[in-house]
């Protein structure tokens, strides 16, 4: 029984930590803010999820799991809100939702002023 | 007197306490109980104990509501991974305006807090009756505008 939630939990936190591997190459490669931020919200979602569900199967005591499970749900109203404070602000700012070769030309503009 | 909602936060209050310390002495208790009774005091003074403050009357039906949008995240973040790897990389990133017809403040947070949790759709801005969308692949847009999460948040959200 604890070898099958070892295995379990492993699959978990390794599939966690590839997808969080996944989300930074994803920042790396993508072209402009808005599209950046979906690569980010990978690691939100998908990677913080899957890590936190392995250390719930590892926790010794249920205190521990609640702990984590706070943190759940901590980060499950946070992400979304800090996701579309970004994603607002940079509607405001200017940013073109819809063209990311205008945004890169912007990004790199302000690289040549400074 | 003592309304349900206003009992219902000092019990969640209460047991986070508890579940946070884990020492069961009774001056820990005790001290917990007062405190509880403080914030709910405090909460209460600043009318904040209402369907925005502490939305008890969504519970239950979270829970048919939670496992789909898990369902959801799931999905897409499969989908966001493959574009992330493709090799080529071809995007079709845009944006458009998807119709919400929630009639709470809580039902179009949950809505657009839902978009953006779910990868590849981010909220850009919310308005009373539609929500602008940045999607990573126009497709996203498309899905939302049929319509099944905005459906699915109203029957969540209930008549209250």
């Amino acid at each position: 029984m604890s070898l099958a939630i070892d295995i379990l939990s492993g699959i978990c936190l390794f599939t966690g930590a590839v997808l969080m591997i996944i989300s930074a190459l994803g920042v790396i490669r993508l072209p402009d803010l808005f599209t950046r931020l979906h690569g980010a919200s990978i690691a939100d979602t998908g990677g913080a999820f899957l890590l936190l569900i392995g250390m719930v199967l590892q926790a010794d005591t249920f205190l521990v799991a609640i702990k984590l499970g706070l943190i759940g749900i901590v980060l499950f109203f946070t992400a979304p809100t800090a996701s579309h404070a970004v994603a607002h602000a940079a509607l405001i700012g200017g940013l073109s939702p819809d063209d990311p070769k205008a945004n890169q030309g912007k990004d790199e503009a302000e690289e040549d002023r400074t | 007197m003592v309304s349900a909602r206003t009992f219902s936060l000092f019990l969640v209050l209460f047991a986070t306490w508890l579940l946070l310390s884990g020492i069961w002495d009774p001056f820990l208790i005790a001290s917990g109980a007062v405190s509880s009774l403080l914030v709910v005091y405090l909460a209460h003074r600043m009318s904040v104990i209402d369907g925005e403050g502490h939305p008890i009357q969504l519970s239950w039906k979270l829970l048919t509501y939670l496992p789909w949008l898990a369902w959801q995240i799931l999905i897409s973040n499969i989908a966001v991974c493959r574009m992330v790897l493709s090799p080529s990389m071809k995007l079709d990133a845009g944006s458009g305006w998807v119709s919400a017809s929630q009639k709470t403040p809580v039902g179009l947070v949950t809505f657009a807090n839902s978009i953006t949790l779910t990868p590849g759709t981010v909220a850009l801005a919310v308005y009373p009756d539609t929500i602008q969308v940045h999607a990573l692949d126009r497709s996203g847009i498309e899905e939302l505008k049929a319509g099944e999460m905005n459906r699915r948040v109203c029957a969540m959200e209930g008549q209250s």
